[in-house]
């Protein structure tokens, strides 16, 4: 099965850990604004929102790219950009809907999550709440069904 | 490994309407660390210690720590650094929240505002692109409305500290706040900033926080981690119930002051508890920047008489617009905690001046006819009430708005004022925690419990338990704990990880970080050389050490009820040691040999 990096926003107390780790790691700074993965705090709606590449199965980054400097790992289902191949045209930019492929002025060269090239995802590491864990594709979703078939069992009886 | 990377000084001349950019004294951030050691050598040399704390010749200066925007406790504090209008000492005041690491990440650790706008104005810092904006459009907004007027206008990520309406209208006890719910809560600090014109600072920053040695940083953080998650306070007690949790356990000791100081029992405590609280009004809990405890409380109040939302009642703002106003409604204690945010006030200090001003009446020394209404305590209306009059500076408010000493004053009774240097304690009586009291007598900033928590090891065992009513030790552990603090606000930490962690995690951070290679006791020994200065302004600005004391009450006035009863604040026996610890004389002056061992001489 393909691991990826789950989210479950209810459990996530907005405190950037998963931005400072990311960029810490990957731009070699504590760099927010230039993290892979995005933590937005919605304070006066008391809600936190954290988002990064989901990895497609379809990936309109890879579709769009002019240079086929984009690939999907078969196995891991990484979707990763060959810098070598990358001619920074931005295209991939313009392509994926959820703004989770950037262009680095520095490198100047696209870049998105690559869950850490085979190392243990750094966000998960440093995420203090278990908000974001790394798992294989049907472990939360199966933890969900299952509160919600609890939620029907206890409920039963009361009509 | 690699140097220390250090951002920018920005110095803003309010009069002149320019801003610049400095290097930072690099020989100064090594004896300081930054924040609020930084800062205060800044402060020291740039300003006289007799300044008029409320002219044009005091300066405001905001500084970050070398751990300030990274990860690895809770590591996104800031200081404000000033000239205090309500104690005339040195005041600095800590917050949280995003407004700091930006600050960083934008490139500057220190700020330093001088002189006076001749009009209302804010700074606008987008990386290197700084100017002051005209802030007519701001002026007379709450602390949240500001904020969201910023972000519309200037740029929609940008993060705020400002001023609200009780730092425009000379509100002695004006705090500054920033992402609308963390405060630099005391001293008056905002009442500086609203005197220089200066409604608030806006900041974008889209660089990075480079450390020295990274592959040391990132392990030093998991360990720091390590003891955060196996520690009960941080790992439990803080994100379950908040600060709040708190309300119980000081109660149950016997140590909470209620009624001003007259009892140290509140029969009310339960109702206006961190449980209680998470029953009611909480929605969830909320970190700061880079923190893996995440004590905040965001909370919603809607029943038939008060509306709102926000973040808090923290522990102490519960106490002071709760026990010590004998209030138990914590719907009433909420609303009051929304209104000092909105406002721009210090809640400690608000609470505990209307908590005087409600003794005042008890003792017939204020009218009903005065005030326009009763105040007893217990009255949680009235306490929301004169909180909003003292918020706009209005009718009896403008009296409350001067903070107890000079409220108490005024009526011929200044020992009702439960202050310190003219800063008002806050929720943990000195007749019940010994090293308390004698860390209250003695602090740089008047009576506070953040320039050395030993609440720590007198009620929650921490690092290890003491008796809070022996005395044995406690000038030691006082003078240990603060130095200690010292360096944590210096260095861009929360003081609440110091629970888990301790000055070799710290130590270790600052190396990583810097590139240094400290030792344990050349940190205290930053920390001490801090202290010393902060002794040193607050001498020369007329402080006499005969103000390290404490008010009649706690020193003479037997605790009158619960476990604690018969008890006072055993001060005299303490101050001697702690003085002799200190290397001062037996007046409290720091010896010229003390001064010259630190470089202060």
């Amino acid at each position: 099965m393909q691991k990826q990096i789950r989210i479950e926003p209810a459990k996530c107390i907005g405190c950037k850990s998963c931005e400072l780790a990311c960029s810490f790691k990957h731009r070699g700074e504590f760099a927010p604004s230039r993290s892979r993965i995005v933590n937005e705090v919605f304070v006066d709606e008391a809600k936190f929102i954290t988002v990064t590449c989901m990895q497609c199965d379809e990936p309109w980054c890879l579709k769009a790219c002019p240079k086929g400097a984009i690939d999907k790992d078969a196995v891991s289902g990484v979707v990763t950009v060959d810098e070598v191949k990358c001619v920074g045209c931005r295209t991939c930019v313009s392509a994926c809907p959820f703004g989770m492929i950037t262009y680095q002025a520095d490198s100047r060269k696209a870049d998105k999550c690559n869950l850490c090239g085979g190392d243990f995802p750094e966000c998960v590491t440093f995420c203090p709440t278990h908000c974001l864990t790394f798992s294989e594709e049907d472990k939360p979703l199966r933890e969900k069904v299952l509160r919600f078939v609890n939620t029907m069992k206890n409920g039963q009886g009361e009509v | 490994m690699g140097k220390r990377s250090i951002g920018k000084l920005l110095r803003v001349n309010l009069t002149a309407g320019t801003c610049t950019v400095e290097k930072i004294n690099e020989a100064w951030a090594k004896d300081y660390i930054g924040g609020r050691g930084l800062a205060s050598k800044y402060l020291c040399d740039e300003v006289a210690p007799t300044v008029d704390p409320t002219g044009p010749d005091n300066k405001l200066i905001f500084a970050v720590g070398p751990l300030t925007g990274t990860y690895g406790a809770a590591n996104g504090r800031y200081m404000v650094v000033t000239k205090s209008p309500l104690t005339g000492t040195i005041a600095s005041s800590n917050s949280g929240g995003y407004f700091p690491s930006e600050l960083r990440y934008a490139g500057y650790d220190l700020i330093i505002f001088e002189g006076k706008s001749p009009y209302p104005v804010y700074l606008q810092i987008h990386n290197q692109n700084v100017k002051l904006a005209d802030a007519a459009f701001l002026w007379g907004k709450s602390t949240a409305q500001t904020e969201d007027l910023i972000r519309q206008k200037f740029h929609g990520d940008a993060k705020v500290a400002c001023i609200g309406p009780a730092g425009e209208n000379g509100v002695h006890f004006a705090n500054i706040m920033n992402d609308k719910h963390r405060a630099a809560g005391r001293s008056g600090v905002g009442l500086v900033m609203g005197i220089k014109n200066l409604k608030a600072v806006a900041v974008r920053g889209n660089g990075g926080v480079k450390i020295a040695d990274p592959i040391a940083y990132r392990a030093a953080a998991l360990d720091s981690y390590g003891l955060l998650k196996a520690n009960p306070v941080t790992s439990q007690g803080l994100p379950a119930l908040g600060t709040p949790v708190l309300v119980n356990i000081i109660n149950q000791s016997g140590a909470m002051p209620t009624n001003n100081f007259q009892f140290d029992t509140f029969d009310g405590a339960e109702d206006i508890s961190g449980e209680k609280l998470v029953e009611t009004y909480l929605k969830r809990n909320k970190s700061c920047m880079g923190c893996v405890i995440g004590c905040g409380r965001v909370t919603k109040l809607s029943n038939d008489k008060y509306q709102g939302s926000g973040e808090g009642p923290e522990y102490e703002t519960i106490w002071a617009l709760g026990a010590a106003c004998g209030v138990r409604d914590l719907a009433a204690v909420t609303k009051a905690n929304y209104l000092c945010n909105e406002y721009g006030m210090d809640t400690i200090t608000a609470g505990s001046t209307v908590a005087c001003a409600m003794e005042l009446f008890e003792k017939g020394l204020i009218s009903e006819q005065e005030v326009g209404m009763p105040i007893p305590f217990g009255d949680g209306d009235a306490m929301v009430k004169l909180i909003e009059l003292a918020g706009k500076n209005e009718g009896f408010g403008k009296k409350i708005a001067l903070g107890s000493y000079r409220l108490a004053e005024s009526y011929g009774v200044p020992e009702l004022s439960m202050t310190v240097k003219k800063l008002e304690f806050p929720a943990y009586d000195g007749r019940g925690l010994q090293g308390m009291a004698l860390q209250y007598a003695t602090s740089n900033r008047g009576a506070c419990h953040v320039r050395g928590y030993l609440v720590s090891p007198e009620i929650l065992g921490l690092p290890e338990k003491l008796d809070p009513q022996t005395i044995e030790g406690k000038a030691s552990w006082t003078k240990i704990f603060q130095d200690f603090t010292a360096v944590v606000d210096s260095a861009g930490i929360c003081l609440f990880t110091t629970f888990g962690i301790g000055a070799p995690q710290v130590t270790r951070f600052y190396n990583a970080a810097t590139g240094t290679n400290c030792t344990d006791e050349e940190i205290m020994q930053i920390g001490e050389r801090i202290w010393n200065l902060e002794r040193k302004f607050n001498l020369k600005a007329g402080i006499d050490p005969a103000q390290d004391t404490l008010p009649k009450r706690l020193l003479s006035e037997p605790i009158a009820d619960g476990p604690l009863k018969g008890a006072v604040a055993r001060l005299p026996e303490m101050l001697p040691e702690y003085y002799q610890l200190r290397g001062w004389s037996a007046k409290g002056i720091p010896t010229a040999e003390k001064l010259k061992s630190l470089g202060l001489s």
